[in-house]
């Protein structure tokens, strides 16, 4: 069949699965709206968790970072899953316990004050819409290269199927329609990877495919790829470092306690019935998503090499231009990839000298999409993986609204502004709430920032300098008090935001970059990305500080934090 | 009987507390010492086809969280057993 209808087939049929799932699934009270109602199974939650965090970043951009970065790729791997090893340990069964509804909302009862919680609020929306444009991005490329329409359509597409989706889901709807999504998105991911391992190496499993040797040879897949890439000029991928390791070190460590910050993941152990249901939610959740991620640096160096040996292959003359393969020509279109032939000899040269590399333009984002066409998988792959890509997209831009919108109808309105509206009119408010969230995204989906993980690296940034502090040192210790932890969050989400915008453009308009992006400036060499974990440094030492010069907590709140210690006596998330 | 209680969660949370720091400097070792700041040191050596520092990078990272979560929820199920302080 012609793989574009049979991607439409595919496609559709997946859509059609989960808009059935949200609308069996819909929220009928808040309680379902924010927390699914609690009482979902750890494995299943897990299961959710995983494709709610795992993102078009994830899957679309991740690979491709690797495969042109080699091991300097590696902080996105270890970034992204170490940070459950602290979400498990040090957040979630503690937050989990106080069941609330809301990250804000214990931060609030937490440091006994309002404006706390509307800072929280803050942190939380500036975090969560920077996170949404890199999920906009990965909607408009898979969009655009699959369904064979513009960027800009593919985004508009893309939002209305979220729109749909996310309003009448609430967390009930999204927890149901996100294991439909993992399973998708987990099939799509590994299928072509198996295929392309046994292709290259004879072994099935791409983790040891990675470690083995090229099929017929004795030679094994890295030191051959290190070859490859060196010959032609590029820095050998096992070693290749990306800047300092100072900051690679300062880069995983933002990523780790960023991902333990974001609060559309840890708003999703609030949906288990149990403290200790909650630690082993956190356990599935990173088997199910290291699946993805062990997997992502095998098709990431397979998908290089294939890469440079369709252009360039061994012991015969280059890829003539006019011979170019489908795939080629298809990625051509969407503007990705770009050829100029600088010599006129009409043959490609690939190479890292820009005088002579002709392909100008190889856009790190379609890596893992064109994989499997360059790998020439049959159809239903190609078509598997553009589902894929997509589920994986929808599924965290669903979860990212439910945060933003929990945080304003339920932190805002019925915390702050408006406490005496009732249940039904909160319902309302949070779906308005999350049609206004998708609006603002898809502006600035159409003004992206960076390649996806990038953009979304900056939320990381955000989510560790100001949140997780806060909830740590929430548990932690005793004595942080309200003023310590508000001037704590300010300073972290501050010194962030300043260092993030002076580089990347206020609201990453760059033309807005008040002093223009200075490299040779950067603080000890840290790259703009990797700033979360120095502004979590400031947060900390600016609350420990303040708070020490100010008078303790009162006796009920030393009370509450020596509760949410002991597992004993854990609720239902619940309102009040 | 209140005092009690009051010791014997304290005596819980430390406990707590030790397992975590013992899990933690774990999760440092595998992915900060082993995978960036030792990296080259280990790629002298090798596993298959696999550079050892690139692979704790790249692998054997995230098999170890893996793992540190799990035993981390287990061991804490037994603490809660044994403090009776389990929901």
């Amino acid at each position: 069949m012609e793989l574009q209808t049979l991607t439409y087939i595919v496609v559709g049929m997946t859509f059609a699965v989960y808009i059935g799932i949200a609308f069996w699934a819909r929220a009928g009270s808040t309680s379902e709206f924010y927390v699914a109602g609690g009482g979902i199974h750890p494995i299943a939650n897990g299961m959710a968790t995983a494709a709610d965090w795992m993102s078009a970043a994830s899957f679309i951009s991740m690979a491709g970072l690797i495969a042109f970065y080699g091991y300097g790729g590696s902080v996105f791997l270890m970034g992204w899953t170490g940070g459950y090893v602290l979400l498990a340990m040090l957040l979630a069964p503690y937050l989990r316990k106080h069941g609330k509804f809301t990250v804000p909302e214990f931060i609030g009862d937490r440091y006994y004050s309002k404006v706390a919680r509307i800072v929280a609020v803050i942190c939380l929306i500036v975090a969560s819409v920077t996170y949404v444009i890199g999920q906009m991005k990965g909607i408009g490329v898979a969009f655009s290269r699959f369904l064979e329409v513009s960027y800009e359509m593919g985004l508009l597409v893309g939002m209305a199927i979220v729109f749909v989706y996310a309003v009448v889901g609430g967390m009930k709807g999204i927890t149901y329609t996100q294991i439909a999504q993992y399973c998708v998105l987990i099939c799509a991911y590994t299928i072509p990877a198996v295929f392309i391992s046994l292709n290259l190496t004879g072994n099935p499993v791409p983790q040891l495919g990675l470690g083995s040797m090229l099929t017929g040879t004795e030679t094994y897949l890295l030191d051959r790829l290190d070859q490859v890439v060196t010959e032609l000029g590029f820095a050998e991928y096992t070693t290749q470092a990306r800047l300092s390791t100072l900051n690679t070190f300062v880069y995983t460590l933002s990523l780790m306690i960023g991902t333990a910050g974001l609060p559309h993941v840890i708003i999703r152990f609030f949906t288990v019935s149990k403290v200790s249901d909650a630690r082993v939610s956190a356990g599935w959740a990173l088997v199910f998503i290291s699946i993805l991620y062990t997997t992502a640096p095998a098709v990431a160096a397979m998908a290089r090499l294939n890469l440079h040996e369709t252009i360039q292959p061994q012991n015969a003359e280059n890829l003539a231009y006019a011979e170019r393969p489908a795939w080629f020509k298809n990625w051509e279109k969407t503007g990705l990839l770009v050829f100029k032939d600088k010599n006129n000899d009409g043959l490609i040269s690939y190479t890292a000298d820009p005088d002579t590399n002709e392909m100008v333009k190889v856009d790190r984002d379609i890596m893992v999409l064109a994989n499997p066409e360059v790998a020439r998988l049959p159809n239903w792959v190609i078509a598997l993986v553009a589902a894929g890509g997509l589920a994986a997209a929808l599924s965290t831009a669903a979860g990212l609204l439910l945060a933003i919108a929990s945080a304003i109808s339920h932190d805002l309105l019925k915390g702050v502004i408006r406490p005496d509206i009732t249940e039904k009119q909160e319902l309302t408010a949070s779906r308005f709430a999350m049609a206004g969230a998708i609006a603002l995204a898809g502006y600035l989906g159409f003004n992206p920032p960076d390649f996806a993980a990038g953009t979304v690296a900056l939320a990381f940034g955000l989510a560790a300098s100001s949140i997780f502090p806060a909830l740590m040192m929430g548990i932690f210790s005793k004595r942080i008090n309200k003023e310590g932890a508000i001037a704590g969050m300010i300073a972290g989400l501050t010194v962030t935001l300043l260092y993030v915008f002076q580089h990347k453009g206020v609201m990453f308009i760059a033309s807005t970059s008040y002093l223009g992006d200075m490299r040779p400036n950067w603080f000890m060499g840290i790259e703009p990305n990797a700033f979360g974990a120095v502004g979590a440094a400031i947060n900390f030492i600016v609350a420990f500080a303040v708070s020490m010069a100010t008078k303790a907590p009162p006796e009920h709140i030393q009370h509450m934090v020596e509760n949410i210690r002991i597992p004993a006596g854990a609720s239902t998330a619940q309102s009040h | 009987m209140a005092d009690n209680n009051q010791t014997s969660r304290k005596e819980y949370w430390r406990a707590n507390l030790r397992l975590m720091l013992v899990l933690l400097s774990i999760w440092f070792v595998i992915s900060y010492l082993c995978g960036i700041l030792f990296v080259e040191e280990l790629n002298t050596i090798r596993l298959g086809g696999y550079k050892l520092g690139f692979w704790f990078a790249q692998q054997g990272s995230m098999y170890g969280f893996v793992i540190i979560v799990f035993v981390y929820a287990r061991k804490m199920a037994a603490l809660d057993r044994k403090f009776e302080v389990n929901d």
